[in-house]
């Protein structure tokens, strides 16, 4: 180690800066990398539909007047309940059975708040005719499987089969949410979550931060490779949705974290090591920590409709018309 | 000289920072237990149910006896299966108590075709109601067997990599666990007589 180092020595600070250039580069294509493998991780079942909404009717079953009123209607329940209930249409199972179907949307989809797992999903196959109301664990205890199969054997199939659509989901909406109201209230704090997220960041922040000071001032290089890679990685194992941008300004970050802590330390004297010497190239350094900074908000999630984390254990009840 | 042995330092406590995967086996097992947890629950739950289907069928059927008889029999054999602690690592005792709930499968499924002779029966609530009570257990059993192997596959995998496989044998001693195996004959539909 001290060898190469004291070797580079006389290249003077010309040769510095071009190295630090250059493990910048690297540092940029690791933290590409890198972000390509986080945001390709989540491969859910490509069948599932999108989440829209309340109303996702990929069918074409339900009016615009019944959508708006249904909307309405789910949306001040979950305002006052916090129980989420979606409706999904869709044209064809294509050969699969409505249970695994809906289960597999009932995961991805995630409906009802997490904690409380009360969700529910009704889910409506036009060309094979049937139904399935998929219900969260929280909610089982009110919305029964036995509920649940008489409110589609009794409310939902007779309107169906009369074509019906429109009635047959306002009827079935309103017997769900009749069925499960008072059994949540909605608290409006999301507060413990967020803040657990947090500590969980911190420990890695603090760590990761003595990772990085170790391997910042055995070499540059590997510091600012470290930082950039290990700090997007860092914020996606503490759970935070990050986008592509968040990613790479925080890679940026990282980076110039990785070259600018051991320098801040060995300044102190701390390792006496005469190999830090030329200042010289801290110029990158500076410039990539005042980039971060001043992006650094990033955007965390999107805006729209998301379930909220809610749990199913295959609850619920089937049905055709 | 203080450089290398600061640069062993480091390289031993990056080391520690990945882990010897000792908090993630312990993990993965409780996640085992858990998932276990519900699909015994699910079973009981169906166990629980088949009393009272045999009696509304009873009332409405009574020429199948010999169908009732059989998935009695299945509910007294299932139930007679002491659920030892070891029994996610014990592959004998998994499969017993797997073919014996594939028993009491296949005798449920057969009564619920004899059913379909009687339409005074199938039009009655309270059978509907419990129709709807066991299609429902029927899902949560499905559901719950795939989170378990589910979790056997993770756990059985995170006991098998390095450096946890070292870990494991030093230290914890964890032992593979069984997941379900598709059922022998699962794939045909029981024979429709009239």
């Amino acid at each position: 180690m001290r060898l190469v180092k004291s070797g580079e020595l006389p290249a003077g600070a010309s040769g510095c800066a071009m190295r630090d250039a250059r493990g910048a580069f690297i540092a940029c294509i690791l933290c590409l990398v890198s972000c390509f493998v986080v945001l390709s991780s989540p491969a859910y079942a490509l069948d599932v539909p999108e989440l829209h909404g309340y109303v996702n009717d990929y069918a074409g079953m339900i009016s615009a007047e019944a959508r708006g009123e249904l909307e309405r209607e789910l949306a001040a329940f979950e305002k006052s309940d916090s129980t989420q209930i979606v409706i999904l249409t869709v044209p064809s199972l294509g050969g699969e059975e409505i249970e695994d179907f809906g289960i597999k949307v009932a995961e991805s989809w995630k409906i009802g708040q997490k904690g409380k797992d009360n969700g529910a999903i009704f889910i409506v196959a036009r060309q094979e005719r049937k139904m399935r109301i998929e219900v969260g664990q929280g909610l089982e205890g009110r919305l029964t499987d036995l509920m649940a199969g008489r409110i589609i054997d009794l409310v939902v199939k007779p309107r169906f089969k009369r074509g019906d659509y429109d009635g047959g989901f306002i009827a079935g909406i309103s017997s769900l949410i009749d069925a499960t109201r008072g059994e949540f209230k909605a608290d409006g704090n999301h507060a413990p979550q967020i803040h657990e997220k947090y500590s969980r960041a911190l420990t890695f922040l603090i760590f990761g931060g003595i990772a990085l000071l170790v391997l910042g001032s055995m070499s540059r290089l590997m510091g600012a490779v470290s930082g950039a890679v290990g700090l997007p990685m860092l914020a996606h194992l503490a759970g935070f949705p990050l986008g592509l941008i968040a990613l790479i300004v925080l890679a940026l970050v990282g980076c110039g974290a990785g070259i600018l802590l051991p320098l801040l330390f060995s300044a102190g004297g701390r390792y006496g090591g005469g190999g830090f010497g030329p200042g010289g190239g801290f110029g990158p350094g500076g410039g990539f920590w005042g980039m971060g900074g001043g992006s650094g908000g990033g955007d965390f999630g999107g805006g729209g409709f998301s379930g909220g984390g809610g749990d199913f254990g295959g609850g619920g009840a089937s049905g055709d018309w | 000289m203080r450089r290398s042995l600061l640069c062993l330092i480091s390289f031993v406590v990056l080391f520690s920072f990945y882990g010897c995967g000792y908090n993630k086996m312990q993990a993965n097992e409780e996640a085992v237990k858990a998932a276990w947890g519900d699909v015994e629950a699910a079973y009981q739950r169906r166990n629980d149910l088949v009393p009272n289907l045999v009696e509304v069928v009873k009332a409405y059927a009574k020429h199948e006896r010999e169908t009732l008889t059989a998935v009695t029999e299945a509910r007294a054999k299932v139930g007679s299966i002491q659920m030892s602690k070891g029994i996610l690592e014990d592959p004998k005792a998994f499969t017993q108590f797997q073919e014996a709930q594939g028993a009491m499968s296949s005798a449920l499924s057969r009564l619920m075709v004899v059913v379909e002779k009687y339409p005074d029966l199938k039009a009655n609530q309270n059978f509907q109601d419990l129709q709807h009570q066991l299609e429902g257990t029927e899902n949560r059993i499905n559901v719950a067997r795939i989170r378990y192997n589910r979790a056997v596959e993770t756990f059985n995998t995170s006991l098998r990599i390095f450096p946890n496989n070292i870990t494991n044998s030093m230290l914890l001693h964890l032992k593979l666990k069984e997941p379900f195996k598709a059922e022998a004959g699962a794939e045909k539909a029981p024979k429709v007589q009239f």
